[in-house]
């Protein structure tokens, strides 16, 4: 199926759903309500022509001008049908919370945590969401949003460094 | 970390049976066993809480991150070029391969299309590459189950072909020989004659490795239906190379969206039929001999010609002119301060490394740094599997567990 196959099959079947559809350098990525996240990867998963049954990765990406902060990137991959989608939608950082696809692949399991881990976006009926790289008592915040300083928030400056220097 | 659903089973003695209240009761419980984070067999520092009854693994619980460095956020405070020598820190194994992901990520952002040469350097480097990634692999899983002369076996030859990195770029591990939109240097003379001496010696090597593996009982003991996961899981797992093959997914992005010189090359995608760790090592010995069918047929249809992709604004300028050339050193200074001016837009590019789908997520806003890069790593992904696939086998075999997915903290934790 092209490209423009999926997207119109898309707009076809849930056109209240669908915000934008964009393709560029070869990719669709769609941008859909967050509400109808998860009824939309659930027809991408279990639609015979659709057939989305390899999860590539889940991402985000932190916009903070933006009223709907954060974005969450799903990407997934037809093995048998070889074509790809990239399924992405916006939350707000007061309701920062998703629908979690782990009942539809099982990999997500991982990289939505990951996603928590780093950007703080919460995922509802998410198995064991915990922290996942950084430490369970890390308290300093989500490095990957973009109000984190890249040299960290200060604390390195705290420590206590020894002089070793010949006196 | 608190486990609060610890059962606890109490065995008694039938309260029918004479003289049972003087008998003390049988108690048995899970025990909670910590596996590294210091483990020689874990390839880096990771940690897996088992859950065990008696000495099978009820549960297992990864625990990552001994090794996260915050490569995505370092990403986004330097320009695309200043990106290639992290790339090398990833999976710290296989560098070659990640400069190549990256690259071809960029490249894709860019649409830039890169002259032949290039691609079929590309392709040899990458192919040595997997040589190296499979042998390393081989060797060290081997050496984690017990048997250890195999290792020294790949490990000679695997020096080899390090010195002959050491020669083409400087460098045995942290390479950074590819560039965005081509290569760093061309091949030299002596480098392919040494390849080609390597490509004679090493085929009959290859079956060497194998006969000391698969006569030695115990190892096939330990690898044949061990860590065995349906092609169904495996792919909703989304696992990837050869831990997805080895459940008979035909999935190999060489072939599935061919890049590079890999369209112009015969080679077959081996595939498993068991799922088990066994064939997971099938499938990496039949592509070390893919690997050298492939570099023999891109040595072949190589011609002369440019190694770099004429894109002024995004590639360097050859060595030689920035040295001699005013307005070139001008150009190679701007583009690693300031970078190249990238179009807004969001790529995804994933690329077929030896552990399976190595993918770089780009989110561009314009202007010379990456706003966003999301990198895919397979080990990071496999692990993910871990609980699934060491459920019911002994505590012994979780350390094959960890080989069959040729894991690399580096590229896991990022």
């Amino acid at each position: 199926m092209s490209l423009q196959e999926l997207a119109n099959r898309l707009q076809e079947d849930f056109a209240t759903g669908l915000i934008k559809a964009v393709e560029w350098r070869g990719e669709l990525a769609v941008t859909v309500m967050r509400d109808r996240l998860h009824e939309i990867a659930q027809f991408l998963h279990d639609d015979p022509a659709m057939d989305f049954d390899y999860i590539v990765h889940v991402s985000s990406v932190d916009w903070p001008d933006d009223e709907e902060r954060f974005e969450v990137v799903y990407e997934f991959y037809s093995i048998r049908k070889r074509h790809r989608i990239r399924l992405k939608t916006r939350v707000s950082e007061s309701d920062c919370i998703v629908d979690s696809l782990t009942d539809l692949w099982k990999g997500a399991d991982f990289m939505e945590r990951e996603v928590y881990d780093m950007m703080g976006i919460r995922f509802r009926n998410h198995p064991d969401l915990r922290r996942i790289l950084l430490p369970d008592d890390y308290t300093e915040g989500y490095p990957l949003r973009k109000d984190f300083p890249l040299r960290g928030k200060g604390w390195r400056d705290t420590f206590e460094f020894l002089d070793e220097t010949a006196r | 970390m608190a486990f609060e659903d610890q059962r606890t089973t109490v065995y008694k003695l039938d309260p029918a049976h004479p003289g049972s209240e003087t008998l003390p009761t049988l108690r048995s419980e899970e025990l909670l066993l910590n596996m590294g984070p210091q483990h020689p067999a874990t390839h880096g520092v990771l940690k897996v809480i088992l859950e065990l009854e008696g000495e099978r693994l009820v549960k297992s619980t990864p625990v990552l991150g001994y090794l996260h460095r915050g490569v995505e956020k370092l990403a986004e405070d330097g320009t695309y070029h200043q990106f290639i020598p992290h790339t090398d820190r990833l999976d710290y194994v296989c560098a070659m391969y990640n400069n190549f992901a990256y690259c071809r990520a960029v490249e894709k952002l860019m649409n830039i299309t890169l002259p032949d040469r290039a691609e079929y350097l590309r392709t040899i480097v990458a192919e040595v590459q997997r040589i190296i990634g499979h042998q390393f692999w081989l060797g060290t899983q081997a050496l984690d189950i017990g048997a250890m002369g195999v290792f020294f076996y790949c490990f000679r030859d695997r020096e080899i072909l390090m010195d002959w990195f050491d020669e083409l770029c400087g460098a045995r591990l942290t390479t950074s020989w590819y560039r965005i939109g081509g290569v760093e240097r061309d091949f030299t003379p002596s480098l392919l004659d040494k390849l080609k001496q390597f490509l004679d010696y090493f085929p009959p090597k290859i079956d060497e490795y194998v006969v000391f593996l698969e006569k030695n009982r115990i190892w096939v003991g330990r690898t044949k239906g061990v860590a065995i996961i349906s092609a169904e899981d495996a792919v909703s797992f989304g696992l990837s190379g050869p831990t997805l093959r080895g459940s008979g997914v035909d999935y190999d992005l060489r072939k599935a969206e061919p890049y590079s010189a890999y369209p112009k090359c015969e080679f077959s995608v081996p595939l498993g039929k068991n799922g088990d760790t066994y064939d997971r090592y099938w499938i990496r010995v039949q592509e070390l001999y893919e690997s050298v069918k492939i570099i023999r047929q891109c040595l072949e249809q190589m011609q002369d010609g440019p190694i770099m992709a004429d894109v002024p604004s995004v590639t360097l300028p050859p060595k030689q002119r920035v040295f001699t050339n005013l307005e070139s050193m001008i150009q190679q200074f701007k583009l690693f301060s300031q970078g190249f001016d990238a179009p807004p837009g969001e790529i995804y590019c994933g690329t077929e490394a030896h552990k399976g789908e190595l993918g770089f997520y780009i989110v561009s806003t314009g202007g010379g740094k990456p706003y966003r890069l999301k990198i895919r790593a397979p080990s990071f992904i496999h692990m993910g599997a871990f609980d699934h696939m060491s459920r019911g086998y002994m505590i012994a075999d979780a350390v094959t567990i960890f080989g069959t997915y040729d894991i690399v903290m580096g590229e896991c934790d990022r």
